[in-house]
This record gives C-alpha cells, structure tokens and sequence, in this order.
C-alpha cells in the first residue's frame, strides 16, 4: 500500500524526523489560510500515487497566499497520469544548500534491511544509479540486531555528510529505520533530504509504502487507504477475496495459481499480439475455486467492456476438474454472459469435467485439450468477433 | 539419488491438525513419506492417523527424531514456527504458508542461516522426490521418476509443466518448488548447484517469474559453473510494469525483473528458453 506524500511525511514527523510545518487541503480557500498562515514562499503539492507531479504541473511555488490560491485552483482537479487530484500539500518555501538521497528499502537477494543514501539527492534513484553509481552508499542492516551506532557513523563518513550534520543525520537515519521496521515498510524515502542555508536537515519529500501482508497489525495505516487511483474492478475483487489486475486487452483470463494465470495472459498474448489481441486481466481464483467464487470472477471479469472473450485455464492438482466445472456451469447460468468462453481443464479428473461441460450442450463454449490449444482458440474467437 | 528428501526423510507437520495440515499430511503418508507426527500448540497427546502430535517442535525433534518440518500454520503464526523448527534443530525446514509480512521472513531467513537450518519457501509447493517422498502440495499425478531436476517458483505452472513432461515420458529427480514471495530461504541458484552435484540429475527445468533477479543470478550461475543442460521458461512477459501478479515478489519495478531481461540472460547463458511452457519437454529431449 503506498502512502501519499503527505501521509509518509507525517509519519517521519511522528518518529522524530523534521519535516517542513505544511498543512493538507482539499480546496483553494483552505490553500489561501494555509499559506497566510505560513506568509512568505510557500510550495502547493499535488497529492497524488504518480511519479512526475512536477513535470506535469502539479508542483508549483508561490510568493504569497494569493498566488498559492490560484496555483490550487488549476491544481485540484487536475488530471496526472489518468489520476484526479483531490488534495494538495502547502509546505512553506525551503532554502535549499543541498539536496540528499536517503532510503531504506528490503533487498530481496540479501534478505536485509538496506540503507541507500546519496549527497547527490533530488533525482530520481535509478537515474542516479545509472549515472553516478559511485556517488551511492549502500549498507546493509541486520534484521535481528537492527541498525548499530558505527554504521551510521560509517554512513555519514562514507557519503561525505559534512562532520557538523552528523549527530542530525545519524538521528534522522535511527529515526527512519525505526519507522521502517515498526510501520513494516517495503519502502521508507526521503527525496530530498534537504540541508538548508542554516545547516537544518528536513526531509522535504517522502514516500512509503507498506507491506500488503502486514496491514493486519497496521490499522492506522490501513484506516488512511486511499482507494480513489484503483478501478472499481480491482477493489471488488479485493473485496471479494480474489487476485485481480486490470489491462487493456481482449481476453478474459480466470486461472488457479499466480504463475499460472501470468502464463495464460503471455499464451494469449503469444498468439494474438500480431492482431493487437491480449490479455484482458490478471487473475487467480485461488486453490479452492467453488462455485460462487467462480461467478463473482466472472461478473468482475465481465464488467470489462473491451473482454470479447474469457478464458478459463484450470489445472487440477488437488482442485478437482469436476468441481471446477460444477462451478463454471452454475457461475455461467448466473452470469449469462455473452461472450465466448474457452475452458481448458487439465489434471485431477479432467475427463469428468470436460464431461460436465460438453454435456450442458452451451453455444459459445469452446473446449481446449491444452493451453496452447486454449490460448490460440481465445484469439480465433477474438478475432471472429470483430 | 536425489536433492533434499528421500525415503528415509522423517518428516513433521506443524499444523498437522489443521485443515490444510491434515489433508496434506495425509497426502503425503500416501505418497509413501514417513510421516513421524506433527505439533500443534495445545494439542500435544493426541494422534493423528497413528502418528504423535507434540506441543512444541523441542519435544517432537527429540522424540522422533525428524530431520525435516512442513509449516501449513496461518501467516500470522508462521514465523514463530519457522524459528521454533530451526531450534528445534531440524535440517531442512519447507513453508508453505503465503501472505507472511517480509520483514518477519528476514528475520526468519537470518535465524536459520545462524542454525544452520535450510529453509524452502515460504509461498511455495514444497519438495518431491517421485517414487520416494513428498513434503508440501505437489500432487502425485503430475510427476514420475527420472532424471531431470525441476526448480520453479511458482505452483500450479510446476504441476503443468511437470504433467506435459510426464506425458512426453520424462521423468524427474526432484522437483523444488522456492516459492514465489520476495524474500525465500532457497533461490534458484542453490538449487540448480544441488542438481549439477547430483550424479541422477542430468538435466534440469527452471521456471522462473517476472520480479527480482533471481533468474540473472540462476543466469550467471549456469554459465559458470553448470555441465548440465537447462531449459527455462519465464512467465510475466505481457505484465505491466509496477503491479503486482498475484505472487507477492513478481512485480517489474523500478525497470528492474522484467521477463524480457531474463530472457536474455538465461539464453546468453546458453539455456534453452521455452516461449511456451508445453514446449519445455521439447527443449529436453
């Protein structure tokens, strides 16, 4: 779950990590307030869950409260990236010396902690990997003993801190990791990690994300989700239990197993890519497949108006393909869809439940021996539709 | 021979008198693994079709004298038996358990390197030997006995892959399901090294995901230091980047785990990638 700038900045405040004295707003009145409050520069922020804000005009400076107003005006409502604005942040105006990289993410390879900083802040971290990778201090953190006082040390040294910010920054990083760990972020960044003209360290960007698999013990987190940049789609499955991405191609995929189910789209994908014929969505119906999970993945699957096509791809192991097809012919007769389907059940009492389905005797139903026989029919089946 | 269990493994099931526990656990005594008995917390004195259930991993080990542990308990539960398992002193610990939060894996994944403890998973299928043992989900129908080793991070596509091997009259050492979560106790790499040492194994099946870049490392690893031939498959080809494919580890971030990257790492390496996975028993012949 990622926070919003705002949410990850107030969150650093929280354990101890200055952060500029700026407020959240929903329209330009409360911009004006905010900004006389803060009288003097003062910066409106979109908040929104994109990359590139600024360069596409969701950041802008102000010199007064009235310029902050008219800012928030073209800003609320904005459009980024597909994305509505519905809240800005008003920080006051910073005097920037420097800006730095501070992050603290999980290395999967390691299985660690991992501290990345720069003194070359401000850009983007992959940008700056891949142009200064020299100018990048990485250090890893033992998860059981957590981060020890000659790592920050070594830290501040290595990156070239300057020795009058390093009892700060030493803070900030003890600070941040313990944000990182207690609040069981994937992601814990600062940038920029601004030093200003009187020697302050404030973090003046951030952003967290949180381990999906961790909200159950993070309910003040999980209370602040914002859902608003989610389809619709996508949170009823959420809601319903059920793995569910939403894409831009033809052909509806319902598969067990999340390898499985990537598989199917790239199989659909294989074959129909010359057409401009693709997967539809990701989506995994888990182990146990019983009817009515079946039938509310069609209908999320079917709310999609560009599928012309769905196609099931069931490999039983320890799902029965019997079942599996009970619950495909009851969530079809609930459903009544009127696209094609493709079934392809494999494995685990197969021959019963391809039995199931061609004895129901229903147009538009398409059986498929294997999946590359599945994913080239779905295609046809595009394709004939128009 | 084979990798990481046989015959003579003596397992224990944490969990063995849930749901998911004792269906599998079952399974498994099926398949002709010697099940030793299980732990449940609060449990200890019952029996479980004729095997002990103990309270605690400590009394379990000691009175089984079991070298091998499935986790099936809920993620919220699963790190602390994990760690429980490698104090208890067992050698090879495989989780099945998905949804475990990443910072509770690290610390697990340190605590077992300190125990010596090797651990598979979590969110992974578990391990078979075909015609010995199995210790996880893997169902019987989808293998039999031979000589290509399979490791794979993901589920159902191993059984599918595994199915049309079976069907082409290619048989398997042993299958590795390492799980598809991004921080697991066994990667590719230590995989396929077991399978070169292992004189039964003679080629091997890597299918490996979008996320990470564990494949690269599989990728280097192949090219260096391994005799035998590999044939791969790479799913998430049509993902898009920065979302998430069900497993909690396949998700193209930053530029960084695309399949197309992996692809041509593993075929730089000489590795035969498949673009379908029902060709793999093609590319193994």
């Amino acid at each position: 779950m990622k926070l919003h700038e705002y949410q990850s900045k107030f969150l650093f405040r929280d354990y101890g990590i200055p952060i500029p004295q700026g407020q959240v707003a929903a329209s330009p009145a409360e911009v004006y307030d905010i900004a006389s409050e803060i009288g003097g520069i003062a910066v409106v922020k979109a908040q929104v869950h994109v990359g590139g804000r600024g360069k596409a005009g969701g950041v802008k400076l102000a010199r007064d409260a009235e310029e902050a107003r008219q800012h928030a005006e073209n800003i609320i409502g904005m459009n980024i990236k597909g994305l509505t604005v519905e809240r800005v942040l008003v920080d006051p105006g910073v005097d920037i010396k420097q800006e730095i990289y501070l992050a603290i993410t999980n290395d999967r390879g390691a299985g660690k902690p991992l501290i990345i900083t720069s003194m070359e802040g401000g850009m983007d971290i992959e940008e700056l990997s891949r142009e200064r990778p020299d100018a990048i201090i990485r250090e890893h953190v033992d998860p059981i003993l957590g981060l020890q006082d000659f790592q920050k040390t070594f830290i501040a040294s290595a990156m070239g801190m300057p020795r009058a910010q390093w009892r700060a920054f030493g803070k900030i990083l003890s600070s941040l990791y313990l944000c990182y760990s207690e609040r069981d972020a994937e992601l814990a960044e600062i940038n920029p990690l601004v030093l200003t003209g009187q020697g302050e360290l404030l973090a003046v960007d951030g952003k967290v994300i949180i381990d999906d698999n961790a909200l159950y013990r993070q309910p003040a987190l999980t209370a602040e989700r914002d859902t608003s940049g989610e389809p619709d789609s996508e949170r009823q499955a959420r809601e319903a239990g059920i793995t569910y991405i939403k894409l831009d191609g033809q052909i509806g995929c319902m598969v067990n197993g999340a390898g499985l189910a990537m598989t199917s789209m790239d199989m659909t994908k294989l074959y129909g890519d010359a057409d401009g014929i693709g997967p539809a969505n990701f989506l995994d119906i888990g182990g146990g497949a019983s009817p009515g999970q079946v039938a509310a993945a069609l209908r999320i699957i079917l709310s999609d108006e560009n599928v012309k096509c769905v196609l099931f791809n069931i490999f039983g192991g320890i799902t029965r393909c019997d079942e599996v097809a009970r619950g495909i012919l009851t969530a079809y007769n609930e459903v009544k869809p009127d696209v094609p389907m493709v079934i392809r059940l494999q494995g685990t009492n197969a021959a019963e439940g391809n039995k199931l389905i061609d004895d129901a005797r229903i147009p538009n139903l398409i059986s498929a021996e294997t999946l590359t026989e599945a994913a080239q029919r779905a295609v046809a089946a595009v394709k004939e539709g128009g | 021979m084979s990798i990481l269990i046989d015959k003579s493994a003596r397992v224990l099931v944490q969990g063995i008198t849930g749901r998911q526990g004792a269906f599998h656990a079952r399974l498994m005594m099926e398949y002709g693994t010697d099940v030793v008995g299980g732990v449940t917390p609060g449990k200890g004195g019952e029996w479980f079709e004729g095997k002990p259930v103990f309270d605690t991993m400590r009394m379990a080990v000691e009175t089984t004298n079991a070298d091998v542990s499935l986790v099936t308990v809920p993620a919220r539960f699963a790190a602390d038996a994990l760690m429980e398992a490698a104090d208890a002193g067992v050698k090879l610990v495989i989780c099945l358990t998905e949804h475990i939060p990443v910072a509770d894996m690290m610390k697990v994944l340190a605590f077992c390197r300190r125990r010596g403890t090797r651990l598979i998973g979590p969110n992974c299928p578990g391990v078979m030997t075909p015609g010995q043992a199995k210790v996880g989900i893997i169902p019987a129908m989808v293998a039999t006995a031979g000589n290509v080793g399979v490791v794979s991070k993901s589920g159902t596509l191993t059984y599918e892959v595994g199915f049309a091997m079976k069907n082409a009259g290619i048989g398997m050492s042993t299958i590795v399901g390492i799980g598809g979560d991004p921080v697991i106790g066994t990667t590719f790499v230590d995989i396929l090294e077991m399978f070169e040492n292992d004189p039964e194994t003679e080629k091997v099946a890597l299918l490996g995901e979008i996320g990470g870049s564990a494949e690269i490392a599989a990728a280097d690893f192949i090219k260096n230091s391994m005799t035998k031939p590999v044939a791969a498959f790479v799913a998430g080809r049509s993902a898009p980047p920065g979302k998430r494919m069900g497993h909690a580890g396949a998700i193209v971030d930053g530029g960084e785990g695309s399949a197309e990257e992996k692809i041509l790492a593993l075929e730089a390496a000489g590795a035969r990638v498949a673009a379908n996975p029902e060709e793999i028993p093609g590319l193994l012949n």
